[in-house]
């Protein structure tokens, strides 16, 4: 397996188009991600900024450009090999499995290897129970972990799917609007446990949130119409005259 | 459902109740006559192929109208071994199955060699359905094919495989099937009283080894919920890094060994093994019968396929022509209120709802979930 020098990026997107029926979701998309990285992308909506995880992750195909993680190239794998390359992804609005219990859900996440024979034949190993535990003390589910995952309240949810994202031990990890509908202790909880993850991974965050994104005190991409409008701190981006634009509205489209 | 695992010791009503499980079983043919033993055996046999459609449908999520394929093929595995041992038969030239003689066939077709060997067929009668749904499921799940567009497929292939079935005289005897009761195995008349017995015990105890293997093994631990998951939201579950389709692969080839094993028994107490088995309406009622005993719970499904068939004889004796109306409103009532099935229903509560609703119990007033906190840190 060739390692990436140390000044090569871990995620970079070449280039990177996606249409759907001619509609551009994302336009010669460029970025990179450095290992250890926390970034924040913002947008407003229709920015194309969960087409871009999709593309990541393998659910959607590019038309052009292409997207390495450690050097290599993820088109063409599926979403589950890309996941065992140790990308990992939290959904816009949680999806746990509810049928199942919070450790029962974080039991499948952190299990490998992730096969048939796998589960049936391999007991969790000493460690893995441990990292279960451990997390479920991070995520404030402790009490709880023997409880189906329907009956949490949205934002312990949430919480667990970030859970179920760290359990899994991934190098990148994409979190999709992680604070919608949690309350403000529960979103500063949320920003100090990225900012804690980051360091030992690299860390995309996707959110609306812009006190949520300030406290991440971190560098801000900022998509429009499927391509990257700007980026820097979250002071350069807000004071950005484009930014303010599309976000306001201020001016007319300049775009057909 | 978080802990499956009994308590060892066992507790004292349990060791009762299987006692007197074991008891009944052993009993029964001294209870009933020879021919409503009969009939609970094959009923029995059935539930074993309903177990593996709760295998596939209630915790996979796959709806299968195709079952009758595998459970044709086991009956069909067994029929063939029992007719090439059929000593008091009248025999065509060369010593073949009777039946050859009438389509002037010399040779015995390749495939019927093996079953010569009793081992071969008992591994045969599960190991070739779970093949040819290991097989057919593969190429389907491979493709991404759900929903209902996978039930559909099944049930085209199960018309394929009927059409197919039926047209081959000189193969199995095409539409007129293959007889057992007159064959001998182990020395006795397949069809006697003392054989039937026997295979009534036999189904007995296949049926429980089954549903213990299937609770123990598939859906007690973390494959299990891989299974739930899969039905649940199968794209979640690929961005853990889970290939859905071995598991499914897997499940469904599994169900189909099930199917295998249950058409063997159903078949020797019978008597006789035709396309019929592979009729679409009977793989539709073995869905009816998961459906209303219970999705997702085992032993619903099993007892779903006991009671039902059950029913149906004893409601076709008394009124014919009744029971079409009876099983379709048994579907509706499960399709309209009874999503869980009757033993669904009754894990959740049903019987203390009814009964707040007729007026005998007090309703409660907070949501029955909120009883089960175990302390006040749950909420925020």
């Amino acid at each position: 397996m060739p390692t990436p020098g140390p000044g090569s990026p871990l995620l970079e997107l070449a280039g990177v188009s996606v249409s759907f029926d001619g509609f551009l979701a994302l336009k010669n998309l460029n970025l990179q991600l450095a290992a250890g990285e926390l970034r924040a992308v913002i947008g407003p909506n229709g920015a194309g900024k969960t087409t871009f995880l999709d593309v990541i992750t393998g659910k959607v195909r590019p038309q052009a450009g292409d997207v390495y993680f450690r050097g290599r190239s993820l088109l063409g794998r599926n979403e589950h090999q890309i996941a065992r390359l140790g990308v990992g992804r939290k959904f816009q609005s949680p999806r746990v499995f509810e049928q199942l219990s919070v450790q029962e859900n974080l039991a499948l996440a952190v299990s490998t290897p992730k096969t048939p024979m796998g589960l049936l034949r391999r007991h969790l190993t000493g460690a893995q129970r441990q990292r279960i535990h451990h997390l479920l003390e991070v995520i404030n589910l402790a009490p709880r972990a023997h409880h189906r995952a329907g009956s949490l309240s949205h934002g312990q949810k949430q919480w667990l799917e970030i859970g179920m994202l760290v359990v899994q031990a991934p190098r990148l990890l994409l979190v999709d609007e992680p604070v919608a509908g949690l309350s403000d202790a529960e979103t500063e909880r949320t920003a100090d446990l990225l900012r804690s993850l980051a360091g030992d991974h690299t860390v995309l965050v996707i959110e609306h949130d812009m006190e949520f994104i300030r406290r991440l005190q971190t560098r801000v991409t900022v998509l429009h119409q499927g391509q990257v409008l700007c980026e820097g701190s979250m002071d350069q981006v807000q004071t950005d005259p484009r930014v303010v634009e599309v976000y306001l509205g201020a001016g007319q489209e300049e775009q057909p | 459902m978080a802990d499956t695992r009994s308590r060892w010791p066992p507790r004292w009503s349990q060791v009762l109740l299987w006692g007197m499980g074991l008891a009944l079983v052993l009993a029964l043919p001294s209870l009933v006559s020879p021919f409503r033993l009969n009939l609970l055996g094959r009923y029995l046999s059935l539930a074993i192929v309903a177990l593996g459609i709760d295998l596939i449908w209630g915790y996979t999520g796959l709806l299968s109208l195709g079952q009758g394929i595998f459970f044709a093929l086991g009956g069909y595995g067994a029929a063939m071994h029992l007719q090439l041992n059929c000593h008091s038969c009248s025999r065509a030239a060369g010593g073949l199955p009777e039946f050859f003689g009438l389509y002037g066939v010399q040779q015995l077709p390749w495939f019927w060699e093996p079953f010569h060997s009793p081992w071969f067929t008992l591994v045969a009668i599960w190991l070739a359905p779970a093949l040819v749904a290991g097989l057919l499921g593969f190429l389907v799940f491979r493709n991404r094919i759900k929903g209902v567009y996978f039930s559909i497929l099944t049930q085209a292939a199960l018309l394929v495989f009927f059409n197919f079935f039926n047209g081959q005289q000189k193969l199995i005897n095409g539409t007129n099937g293959l007889k057992t009761d007159l064959t001998r195995l182990l020395g006795m008349m397949v069809g006697s009283d003392a054989m039937q017995r026997n295979l009534f015990w036999l189904t007995a105890l296949l049926a429980l080894l089954t549903w213990l293997l299937c609770r123990r093994l598939v859906v007690g631990g973390r494959f299990g919920h891989a299974l739930l998951a899969i039905r649940d939201d199968e794209a979640r579950l690929r961005c853990l890094g889970y290939n859905p389709t071995p598991f499914k692969t897997m499940v469904f080839a599994l169900a189909g060994g099930l199917a295998g094993i249950s058409g063997a028994l159903y078949t020797v107490q019978s008597g006789i093994v035709s396309p019929q088995f592979m009729a679409a309406p009977f793989s539709i009622e073995m869905v009816i019968w998961v459906a209303v005993g219970g999705r997702g719970t085992l032993w619903g499904a099993m007892a779903g396929a006991l009671v039902i068939n059950m029913a149906k004889s004893l409601v076709s004796e008394a009124w014919p022509q009744t029971w079409l109306f009876i099983q379709g409103g048994l579907f509706l009532l499960v399709v309209t209120t009874l999503q869980g099935g009757v033993v669904g229903w009754f894990q959740e509560g049903g019987p203390r709802r009814l009964l707040a609703r007729l007026g005998w119990r007090t309703r409660l007033s907070t949501y029955p979930a909120l009883e089960l906190e175990t302390g006040p840190e749950g909420e925020d």
